[in-house]
């Protein structure tokens, strides 16, 4: 709809210009018609605006060509964004639907409109836009919120579910479809094997995007969260890996053993690389930071740039992007926020989440305009033969799976939790993007009309299906309190006697490798990566810290509200002696002093709590006195005592 | 090798470790001393009680059948944990220097993993060693050091030094120490008692965080 306004006001103007100044309005007919059957993006430039032109100066003059790219661009953007304010409005709708079908469904209608607008096929998600542009910051957010002690806690499991069931579904999924694919009744015996397998290589990759957005809203526990999350971000490796493989299969005469060989060692090569690609432009990225002391507003963008850079460093190798941003994200987050100020540290979050939001609602709006066209091939059977297939694998996956990793591990699956694991496993936009960059040949219609209805139904389907059945299970949802110093000291505690036990016994379990990293971390990396004089500080020191600052800015606020604490008593302690409070000194000016007197006193700020309080309440007796005249104004004196009656109730 | 295994683990011996730790024993410590009766097929695969017997012998380096606090003390990556000392002393019992493979065991069994079927089993008996509230009191000796039942804020302030490092000082050290004791403490007398310590922990998965998967 926005895309047809955009066209159309300036359309309507230049009519109106043209009119008022002459002009024939038939150019401009000629204009709109050329227009209209222009389906795709930004590609075909009008040649006939010279023919526009008249022998008259014009007041307006409108060129459309010279910014329709950034036009289109910026329109579906503000799209995405406006029908995302449009589902929150309605407070009911994304409690049952999660975003990501509703933006599909969006996707659904628009692509019917520029449809039967058109009647020609709208247009299709461009591969490289999409792998290029939309997804490294969807990843790169992850990569960096990831909270990492759940992650490495489960490396095991999420390594083995992300290598071991991809290649189990894809080859699972690809021979019972040529299985299938051998039923005369069904018309399918021209797809091959290979093709077969090619298809179930990137049909059975689970998908991050769609994981992340309907996850994200039914708040599971977190080892559950970081299992199906974890895998679906490192499962990347070994899709491109079994992509790129059948792909040059298809190229190659005959298939050798040593091709297969080769594809083998290739996985290790793309998985590990690409973590090494991430590692060392994360150490750079951590060293460069150190020398923004100057400098701080560019500070955010070394993290996005190198970020960035290594993702495309690895694609260029043909590595695994993915995981080459998430080991860059990773490794240089706990430097970065050490070395950055606190307003970088601000901006870094904030434009992350904000990309990244805008990334996922355009990959899902996209993904319901391609869904409409002619771009599909409609064969039923095997189309549902895929959905089906797809389930089922992953549901014995994940079971066989499982079984081994309760056998080697304290940190067992519930059988709730694999439930939820193997429902949860949703396609999403990169199997499409992968779809759309088969080769031409007969069949591929077929997969993409199967691959569009697998998504549709996983995530549609399963997306929202999963919240009531997550209820339904009872399974164990995220606590909801907020962390305390106790219980970081306590957690702190634990490692050093897990690590020191294991030492003991001789066994090399994860809190000795945990603590061996410690130990290099400190002696080496951190003298390298951070600033001098900055050493980094224990977890208990940042958390006592991050605490009271809350704490003491909760209490500044409620401090504020009594309206009056004064100047003098706060710079009293600063050593400047001043004159009789007034009643009404300027509460922008308290509130700076507060913010500095805390930047400079953190730790003095539990035994200034009941000084400031005291105080506080001095200067309300004080502001009581000078408005006895005015007592008999019930309103303010019980606004007084109510605000005095909440700051002593507050907790000191 | 036969007759030393023989000084240290008569089999009567192995059957109260067996049956104090709850852990199993494979089928070679059978070979390994013509003393030992001979066990019934107790078909595991992991010979647990023989690794850590080893790793036992490896680091009695007198030959003595116990270990002191020298031979402890002797493990490198131990010398630089914060809590190397106060872990070592747990092993000793009151008074002792010397611990032998039944106090080793008994201590490391602690860290044995608390399995489904045993959550249920012979509520009558003995608390088995690993249970969650077994754990945790192991967790709380180690805090309270003059075994009073109390964390005071003075032991709190050793643990924190040794944990948080070098560079915070006194002042700083001794806030956080009061804004620990002031989230945990209940019932007002600025100590953190066992009561408190396991409320703190009520969110912390205990039994999976202290337990060691060989042990099993």
């Amino acid at each position: 709809m926005a895309h047809r306004l955009g066209l159309l006001l300036p359309l309507l103007l230049g009519q109106l210009c043209s009119q008022l100044l002459g002009t024939s309005g038939n150019s401009m007919l000629h204009y709109w018609n050329l227009k209209a059957e222009n389906g795709s993006w930004g590609s075909k430039r009008i040649q006939d605006n010279a023919s526009v032109a008249s022998a008259h100066t014009l007041l307006f003059s409108l060129d459309y060509q010279h910014v329709q790219t950034p036009f289109e661009i910026t329109l579906w953007i503000m799209l995405a964004s406006l029908a995302k304010i449009g589902f929150h409005l309605c407070n009911k709708i994304p409690t049952v639907v999660p975003e990501s079908c509703l933006l599909i469904f969006v996707g659904l209608i628009m692509g019917g409109l520029i449809y039967s607008l058109n009647d020609k096929s709208p247009p299709v998600m461009n591969s490289d836009i999409f792998f290029l542009y939309l997804l490294p910051p969807i990843v790169l957010d992850a990569g960096y919120f990831m909270p990492s002690r759940p992650f490495f806690e489960n490396i095991g499991t999420i390594l083995l579910y992300a290598v071991v069931g991809t290649m189990w579904n894809a080859f699972g999924i690809g021979l019972s479809l040529y299985g299938i694919c051998q039923v005369k009744l069904f018309n399918l015996k021209d797809v091959s094997l290979l093709h077969n397998l090619w298809f179930g290589s990137l049909i059975a990759a689970v998908d991050p995007v769609a994981v992340l957005s309907v996850f994200e809203e039914i708040h599971v526990n977190e080892k559950l969260h970081i299992l199906v999350f974890g895998e679906s971000l490192l499962n990347d490796a070994v899709t491109v890996v079994l992509y790129k493989l059948f792909k040059s299969f298809s190229e190659m005469p005959s298939i050798k053993s040593l091709d297969i060989l080769a594809g083998i060692g290739k996985f290790f090569l793309v998985g590990i690389g690409g973590i090494f690609i991430g590692l060392l432009f994360g150490m750079i990225a951590a060293f460069t930071t150190r020398f923004t002391k100057t400098i701080r507003v560019i500070e955010p963008l070394f993290v996005f740039l190198y970020s960035y850079l290594s993702y495309l460093t690895a694609e260029m190798f043909h590595l695994s992007g993915i995981v080459a941003i998430i080991a860059c994200a990773m490794s240089m987050k706990r430097y970065v926020e050490a070395n950055i100020s606190q307003k970088s540290h601000t901006t870094i979050k904030y434009f992350m989440k904000m990309w990244s939001s805008v990334s996922d609602t355009l990959i899902f709006i996209f993904l319901g305009v391609s869904t409409i066209g002619n771009n599909h091939e409609w064969n039923w059977p095997y189309i549902c033969f895929t959905v089906i297939f797809c389930l089922i694998w992953r549901a014995l996956g994940v079971l066989v799976l499982t079984f081994f990793v309760n056998k080697c591990h304290v940190n067992t699956v519930t059988r709730k939790d694999q439930f939820i694991i193997a429902y949860g496993g949703l396609r999403g936009a990169i199997c499409f993007s992968l779809v759309f960059l088969l080769p031409e040949f007969s069949r591929k219609k077929l997969f993409i009309a199967a691959t569009t209805v697998v998504i549709l139904f996983t995530v549609i389907v399963q997306g929202m299906t999963i919240r009531p059945l997550v209820d339904l299970l009872d399974v164990t949802k995220r606590g909801e309190t907020s962390p305390t110093v106790s219980e970081q000291i306590l957690i702190r505690f634990f490692d050093h006697l897990l690590a020191g036990v294991e030492d003991i016994s001789g066994h090399w379990g994860q809190y000795y490798w945990k603590d061996k990293l410690e130990y290099l971390n400190s002696k080496y990396l951190q003298k390298i990566l951070l600033r001098e004089y900055d050493q980094a500080r224990s977890s208990i020191v940042l958390l006592y810290e991050k605490l009271e600052r809350k704490h003491a800015i909760e209490l500044a606020e409620a401090g504020q509200l009594v309206h009056t604490p004064s100047s003098t008593s706060l710079l009293r302690r600063h050593g400047t002696a001043k004159s009789v409070p007034s009643p009404a000194p300027q509460d922008q000016d308290i509130m700076d002093n507060i913010q500095d007197l805390l930047a400079t006193n953190l730790y003095r700020v539990r035994r200034m709590c009941p000084r400031l309080i005291r105080q506080l309440i001095q200067l309300t007796h004080s502001v009581l006195k000078s408005y006895l005249h005015s007592l008999t104004d019930s309103r303010i004196l019980s606004s007084i005592l109510t605000y005095r009656g909440a700051l002593l109730g507050v907790n000191i | 090798m036969g007759s030393r295994a023989s000084t240290l683990l008569r089999d009567e011996e192995l059957e109260e470790i067996k049956k104090e730790t709850g852990c199993e024993f494979g089928g070679e410590l059978v070979e390994t001393s013509h003393h030992f009766t001979d066990f019934e097929a107790f078909n595991v695969s992991h010979s647990q009680i023989t690794r850590l017997y080893s790793r036992f012998t490896s680091l009695d380096k007198g030959e003595n059948g116990t270990l002191s606090r020298e031979d402890f003390q002797r493990i490198p990556e131990l010398a630089i944990n914060p809590l190397g000392d106060r872990i070592i002393n747990a092993f000793f019992p009151e008074g002792e220097d010397q611990v032998n493979f039944r106090g080793f065991m008994r201590t490391l069994a602690h860290f044995r993993p608390i399995e489904d079927n045993e959550k249920s089993k012979d509520v009558n008996g003995p608390e088995p060693l690993n249970s969650r509230s077994n754990k945790l009191h192991f967790a709380f000796r180690l805090y309270d050091l003059d075994k009073d039942d109390k964390i005071s804020r003075d032991e709190l302030l050793q643990v924190l030094r040794m944990m948080v490092g070098v560079n915070i000082s006194d002042e700083q050290l001794g806030s956080i120490a009061d804004r620990t004791i002031q989230e945990a403490d209940q019932d007002g007398d600025s100590a953190i008692s066992f009561t408190e310590f396991v409320k703190v922990l009520e969110k912390v998965d205990v039994e999976q965080k202290m337990s060691i998967r060989f042990l099993h």
